[in-house]
């Protein structure tokens, strides 16, 4: 059939099932909006191209589907960078659409013109310039294949705006041909076994699942080894919600921020069985010291990230796909007594547990993180997907907020991009529409998106947004109370503004609470207000978030807060 | 450590950047890379030859380049049995028939081919192993070099397997 390039994308985006797109226009993508726009294909036009690739990562987190987004040449792209990159560093697909200035424009500095796939070459996973029309059924074709297997990524494909014009004869390549690159990847069988005999060795086994484990939807079969063998499991920031939160031997997320039965069962496993994760400075703290007793098991699909930080005694490189089942299979085969064997090592961890719980100092009738989590956890289901943004409150919200479920936790794990939340949660909820979406933001991320509350009640995407309020940028300004005398520069902010008068201007309703007393009849509006709504709730700007591990010092040296003093022996 | 890399990929455009992009992000030395077409039309072979601390950061750099879509392969020639080699053409000013003459027999010595010959000045065109080409440069610094200008080198493994098939 012969059409025009930018009619033939959008046949494209339908073949490869795509159900909303996010975008803002612009004068390379004139002629793919007028298609766009004769199309079914939903579109939502967000307030900036940052939000519109912040949602298409929330809408791929929250579905398992690829995000889609276009922006127009120049700054439009380049407002979409910080996205991909958010994308890049959680492995998020996404297929990024941009338009170029026209062939014989390109490389004259033209208005609007940005080499983009220059640009995003380190943060994306792949990327395309055409400029050539009949290049361009295979170039979507190929895009969406591998933003979407193997380890998944963000791709670009920057396409010139008189291709948009150009005609082809259109036909969908059936399949995709790539020498280079493999999307299906499957490892050595005995890798698997030498990992299934390690465990058997093992007296003192520790899981720590990591954001592979929900990529790859091997959670079920996860949760059935540890169940089934009584294996004490940690998480990651990423791999928050693959094995659930209240499941007694799940001992919360490892890390500088993480739980102190985490961390000491970190440093005092014999066994360490990393899934899907890639040992991030922000999990080991001191890499010398990290797991210090254990021998490393480390399944992931990467490659790369075999060896890259920690050292693997047995590494299965391979599909979560392809391994999580044969290693399940196995160890449930097994006549071994796991229970009877790791139950003193299970009593040890749980006894941490019970000792030293996350917890908020009580300050008077103020509302403390805690005591925030704990009334909104009271009023969601195990349905609801959380958000979050960057900072103190999303610390807060991997320790407090108890997550059941694979992909109902939605952060910005490896760029911590302030600002992500908003349009993530209105890009989760949008892919989920049946799913009650709770955005925990704090003063400084809130601002950085919230022209995207007018999109939020343009469109009526119902986010309850709780905005974690203190007047301070609180990572920073705790980072600068704990290490840097206290002087606390650029990170107080007395004027801040009245974030419930902000989003009412834009349409979407808010609600303040100031203390403990009104939180429940604050929450009551929130929850009972029809469509998007906003809850700006005053917290103390002390409170900050424990335990600690500082930046390079080992696990077991975390600071477990101000009155408790000192750190863990 | 030098190594020497054989890297196939697809013959298009952007792929010596992606190529030499990842390499100098991750921080690792290229001491001399080139590119060429191959005896399949739509596969390119770049030869990078990289200086590396140690194994780790080596097997960092190979499978972060296997990664790469456009990458079809990854081999480093250490592994086993190569040959190596390196064209060099330099220009030497040679304002008088003695230095000419000099000249004329170093190249002699050297193997090396003079292929412009100019009132004042020649070029001298030398293939050879790397320590040779290295020989033949460090004698003509005692003329006046005008110009030096070097492939790096490029590399084969020896025997009947071709990279492709390794």
């Amino acid at each position: 059939m012969r059409m025009i390039g930018a009619k033939a994308l959008i046949e494209c985006l339908k073949r490869e099932h795509v159900e909303v797109v996010f975008g803002y226009p612009g004068g390379s993508v004139l002629t793919l909006y007028n298609e766009l726009y004769k199309s079914n294909i939903p579109h939502v036009l967000t307030g900036h191209e940052q939000g519109a690739v912040h949602a298409a990562d929330g809408y791929a987190r929250a579905t398992g589907r690829t995000g889609v987004c276009f922006a127009t040449s120049g700054p439009g792209v380049c407002n979409m960078v910080t996205g991909i990159a958010t994308a890049y560093m959680d492995s998020i697909p996404l297929v990024v659409f941009s338009g170029q200035v026209a062939t014989n424009l390109i490389g004259r500095d033209s208005f609007q013109e940005a080499d983009i796939s220059g640009i995003t070459t380190p943060i994306t996973k792949h990327n395309y310039l055409v400029k050539n029309v009949n290049d361009l059924p295979r170039v979507v074709r190929e895009a969406f294949y591998i933003a979407g297997t193997g380890r998944p990524g963000p791709v670009l494909v920057d396409i010139a705006k008189d291709v948009f014009d150009r005609e082809l004869e259109f036909e969908y390549p059936e399949t995709v041909h790539l020498r280079g690159y493999n999307g299906n990847v499957k490892g050595r069988e005995e890798d698997v076994v030498a990992a299934v005999e390690a465990l058997r060795q093992a007296k003192k086994p520790l899981f720590l699942t990591g954001g592979g484990v929900l990529t790859s939807g091997t959670s079920a079969l996860v949760c059935d080894i540890v169940k089934k063998a009584g294996i004490p499991v940690v998480t990651t920031l990423m791999g928050k919600g693959c094995v659930p939160d209240t499941w007694n031997l799940h001992l919360g997320m490892a890390g500088m921020h993480g739980s102190y039965a985490a961390n000491m069962a970190i440093t005092d496993c014999d066994l360490l069985v990393a899934v899907g994760a890639r040992f991030d400075d922000r999990v080991t703290g001191d890499v010398e010291n990290f797991a210090p007793n254990a021998r490393i098991v480390h399944f992931d699909i990467d490659k790369v990230e075999i060896n890259k930080i920690v050292q693997a005694d047995i590494s299965v490189n391979g599909d979560l796909r392809w391994s999580m089942p044969l290693f399940a299979d196995r160890v449930l085969s097994l006549a071994d007594d796991w229970d009877g064997r790791f139950a003193s090592w299970r009593n040890d961890v749980l006894a941490h547990k019970a000792a030293h719980p996350f917890a908020s100092q009580p300050m008077g009738r103020a509302v403390t993180p805690q005591l925030l989590f704990e009334a909104v956890q009271a009023r969601t289901d195990a349905d609801t997907i959380a958000v979050t943004d960057v900072g103190q409150h999303q610390m807060w919200a991997a320790q407090f907020y108890q997550v059941e479920k694979p992909r109902h936790f939605v952060t910005s794990g490896g760029l911590g991009t302030m600002g992500y939340g908003l349009p993530a949660a209105m890009g989760a909820r949008l892919g989920r529409p049946q799913n009650t979406v709770v955005l925990f933001t704090g003063d400084g991320s809130i601002l950085m998106n919230c022209q995207e509350f007018s999109t939020l009640h343009r469109y009526n995407v119902e986010v309850k947004v709780i905005v974690f309020h203190n007047k301070v940028l609180g990572m920073v300004n705790q980072w600068q109370r704990l290490f840097y005398n206290g002087v606390q520069a650029a990170s107080v902010i007395p004027d801040f503004p009245d974030m419930d008068k902000v989003s009412a201007a834009m349409g979407v309703p808010g609600f303040r609470v100031t203390s403990r007393d009104d939180l429940e009849a604050g929450l009551d509006k929130l929850f009972r207000t029809p469509g998007p709504a906003l809850l700006d709730v005053v917290i103390p700007e002390e409170e900050k978030v424990y335990p600690m591990v500082p930046g390079g010092k080992r696990l077991d040296e975390m600071i477990l807060g101000e009155t408790e003093g000192g750190t863990a022996e | 450590m030098r190594q020497h890399l054989a890297i196939l990929c697809d013959n298009k455009p952007g792929v010596l950047t992606h190529v030499a992009g990842l390499i100098s992000r991750r921080a690792i030395n290229i001491e001399c890379i080139n590119a060429g077409y191959t005896e399949e039309p739509d596969v390119t072979r770049i030869n990078i030859v990289v200086t590396v601390d140690n194994k780790w950061e080596l097997d960092q750099a190979v499978n972060q380049l296997a990664k790469l879509i456009d990458v079809i392969k990854v081999v480093n020639l250490d592994d086993a049995p190569f040959v190596s080699y390196e064209l060099a053409m330099v220009k030497v000013k040679c304002p008088d028939a003695q230095i000419r003459a000099e000249l004329t027999n170093l190249a002699q010595l050297f193997n090396a081919k003079i292929v412009d010959v100019q009132p004042r000045s020649l070029v001298l065109r030398i293939t050879g192993r790397e320590d040779h080409v290295q020989a033949t440069l460090d004698m003509l610094q005692h003329y006046e070099v005008l110009e030096i200008a070097r492939t790096g080198q490029i590399s084969l493994s020896r025997g009947l397997v071709p990279v492709k098939d390794m």
